[in-house]
């Protein structure tokens, strides 16, 4: 094993770790402020691949499905807080979680119904299908490149957002004390209403950027919703910079193990959730106390 | 008053559900009971034929199940419009195993006993075929096994009962090795499926390859449902090898082959997959399968007489080409039905004397069953994928390996049998 195998699969490690990030983000960010756990999370990343799937059918345009594929699922985002969530605002937390839970079966089953179970054909689009060499030593998919810089672009927008703009700061003031944000005059409720649309939006981002890497069909999200959790609850629920920082340190050990023993691959990211919630029951960033 | 009321009604219901409930139960029970026995005392000697089908319409082979029930439909309907099997109608009994062993043996005993069938065949999968064929050993019922498996013509499991049509990972890797090795360089790399499946065809392939003096430049195995790929290519490209063989199956083919074509791997090495599914290459679309070859036991646009015959005969009852599997499902069933009326008898050992030694071409070209083990000798083809102009327009055949004279096969020694006599291990005696 010579050094620019090392660094080419240290730079798979970030690509894979990328897409934990931008679906751990759109997790954390909705439990982070409405204590609700998405259980759908999985199913929205797959709608959103299966969106793309029917956008380029109709446009034959990767680009507009890219755009389109994320709204749809944040449209559904909202609706699903409007109409399912909100009524169980104030009661415990196991209720949203036992409703999205039962959400996602609903889910899988529609796609099953309109799409089938066999696997849905998904190329990148022609401007990213080559691969590009990096550093002149290896060559690397220019599609996975650009999952890397829309990611990086996605935790930047929301940086900006968050600390930058007023909205943000009413969310933020919203996860600390929601009691006296209302006082204040401001309706959380829109609030909460658009944070779900905007995790949602995030996992169908993801959806339609794995759909180019990874093959398209209704069990998708499953396991990707599993490894999500791990993820989220290893950067310490509803922290957003713990699950960037998470997303990447599980990609790179899951990337690292694959190659000194890849039959450990799976099993390594939930060693890694052990080993941190050992030294850290709340996770890296994780505030003590949200949960109880 | 409306106390009384009451107590009389309550009475009442009672009454009527306790005479509902036992005349219910003890008529039911006769009703039914009595239907059973009768039944099944008939299936014996008049009515149809039955044979039974389990497939795993639901998972993830469900495409490939289908594509057996439309070849086995199309087979009996021939043979019932030619007659039918002892003079009798033949019926299919299709059952779905969900692709698990318990609910395949489950369905195989249910099929068994309270159907009466008198043949089965039908499974995709190795170790569910394992738990039907063992079903069907018990009950002394013929078993015609239509996907890909080492073990069933193998010790301990092969019986008098026991016959396979299809391709196994033996006579695949062999055939697909041989190819290779003439064809290509000599590094050779495996990316091998961390189970039974994986595990036989990467050792094929070895075996293979040490008669061509092979370099086995390296192995990794992945889990089972491993979706993202990325992280065993660099230790691939490192080795630098000529071949990649991609020892997997079905998602996990898809994502292999998607990932390594992004990486660019196809310009420095040729990617062969043992076996090359029209599913997996439809829903892998034609860019990921570009160029890559494989094993098939047949292709719809094959130039021969027999295959020509059978998918016109197919496309006209089912509207679209069939696939491997749907050949297996044909032939298999064709096989089973036409020696019972050769054997003019549904005895087993009647009938493993009317299939033993044949030479058959049902839908692809010169078979034969070899008597010690009941394994159907075939050639396999060598397939290429390439862009579609029509539906399921999307391989080329590329090589024909001839499976003549055993030569694709274990030896029957290898396989726990003599030779020189046919296989009669686990032969009730009625």
């Amino acid at each position: 094993m010579d050094a620019t195998a090392l660094l080419m699969q240290l730079f798979t490690g970030l690509s894979l770790g990328m897409l934990y990030v931008l679906l751990a983000l759109g997790l954390s960010i909705i439990f982070g402020l409405l204590t609700v756990v998405n259980f759908a999370h999985g199913a929205m990343f797959m709608w959103g691949a299966y969106a793309g799937v029917s956008v380029i059918a109709l446009t034959g345009n990767f680009w507009i499905a890219l755009i389109v594929a994320p709204l749809v699922i944040g449209g559904y985002g909202l609706i699903v807080e409007r109409g399912l969530i909100r009524p169980l605002y104030g009661r415990d937390i196991n209720y949203p979680l036992l409703l999205t839970f039962g959400l996602q079966f609903i889910m899988l089953e529609i796609v099953r119904i309109f799409y089938g179970t066999s696997d849905q054909p998904f190329k990148a689009p022609d401007l990213l299908s080559m691969p590009i060499e990096i550093f002149g030593t290896f060559a690397f998919p220019s599609y996975r490149l650009f999952v890397i810089a829309v990611t990086i672009i996605i935790c930047i927008v929301l940086w900006v957002f968050l600390e930058k703009t007023n909205l943000g700061m009413i969310i933020r003031a919203g996860t600390r004390d929601p009691l006296m944000v209302r006082a204040l005059g401001i309706d959380m409720g829109r609030i909460w209403w658009l944070v779900f649309g905007i995790g949602s939006a995030l996992a169908g981002l993801g959806g339609i950027l794995a759909a180019p890497i990874r093959s398209v069909f209704p069990e998708m999200g499953i396991t990707m919703l599993v490894e999500c959790f791990v993820v989220v609850v290893v950067g310490g629920m509803g922290s957003l910079s713990g699950a960037i920082l998470s997303g990447i340190i599980m990609g790179e050990a899951s990337a690292i193990t694959t190659l000194f023993y890849p039959q450990m691959a799976d099993i390594v990211i939930f060693l890694v959730m052990a080993v941190v919630l050992l030294i850290r029951p709340s996770g890296l960033f994780g505030r003590a106390g949200l949960l109880e | 008053m409306s106390e009384e009321k009451n107590e009389k009604g309550q009475d009442k219901g009672l009454d009527r559900r306790t005479f509902i409930k036992t005349t219910g139960i003890v008529t039911g029970s006769a009703l039914l009971g009595g239907f059973h026995f009768v039944r099944r005392a008939h299936a014996q000697q008049t009515g149809p034929i039955k044979l039974g089908f389990p497939i795993p319409l639901t998972g993830p082979y469900a495409f490939e199940a289908k594509d057996q029930q439309a070849g086995a439909e199309l087979a009996i309907a021939q043979i019932n419009a030619a007659g039918g099997v002892l003079g009798r109608k033949v019926e299919l009994l299709v059952r779905d195993d969900k692709l698990k062993a318990d609910e395949g043996a489950r369905r195989a005993k249910e099929l068994i006993e309270s159907e009466g069938v008198h043949l089965m065949s039908g499974i995709l999968a190795a170790h569910i075929q394992l738990a039907v064929n063992e079903q069907c050993k018990l009950q002394g019922i013929p078993y015609m096994s239509i996907s890909q498996s080492n073990e069933i013509t193998m010790r301990p499991d092969n019986s008098i009962y026991t016959y396979h049509e299809a391709l196994d990972p033996h006579q695949t890797t062999q055939a697909v090795g041989e190819y290779v090795a003439k064809k290509y360089k000599k590094r050779w790399y495996f990316l091998t499926s961390d189970y039974a499946y994986g595990w036989q065809m990467t050792d094929g392939f070895r075996r293979k390859g040490k008669e061509y003096g092979i370099m086995d430049v390296g192995e990794s195995k992945h889990p089972l449902g491993t979706s993202d790929f990325s992280a065993y290519i660099p230790r691939i490209l490192a080795a630098k090898p000529d071949v990649l063989f991609v020892d997997n199956f079905g998602k996990d083919q898809i994502n292999a082959i998607k990932q390594a074509t992004d990486f660019g791997l196809k310009k420095k090495m040729q990617l062969v997959c043992p076996i090359l599914l029209m599913s997996s290459r439809l829903g892998g679309g034609a860019e990921s399968f570009d160029g890559v070859i494989g094993g098939c036991s047949f292709y719809w646009e094959m130039n021969h007489p027999t295959a020509k015959e059978f998918v016109a005969a197919f496309q006209k009852m089912h509207g679209r080409s069939p696939i491997d599997y749907a050949g297996y499902a044909y032939s298999g069933i064709k096989e089973l039905l036409s020696a019972v009326n050769r054997a003019n008898s549904l005895d087993a050992e009647a009938i493993a004397a009317a299939i033993e030694g044949r030479t058959y071409d049902n839908y692809k070209g010169n078979q034969w069953w070899r008597p010690c083990d009941h394994q159907s000798q075939q050639d396999v083809f060598i397939i290429k994928s390439k862009k579609e102009k029509a539906q399921y327009d999307v391989f080329e055949i590329i090589a024909k390996v001839s499976g003549d004279k055993e030569r694709l096969l274990r030896t029957c020694t290898e396989v726990g049998q003599d030779p020189n006599k046919p296989i009669r291990s686990g032969l009730i005696k009625k």
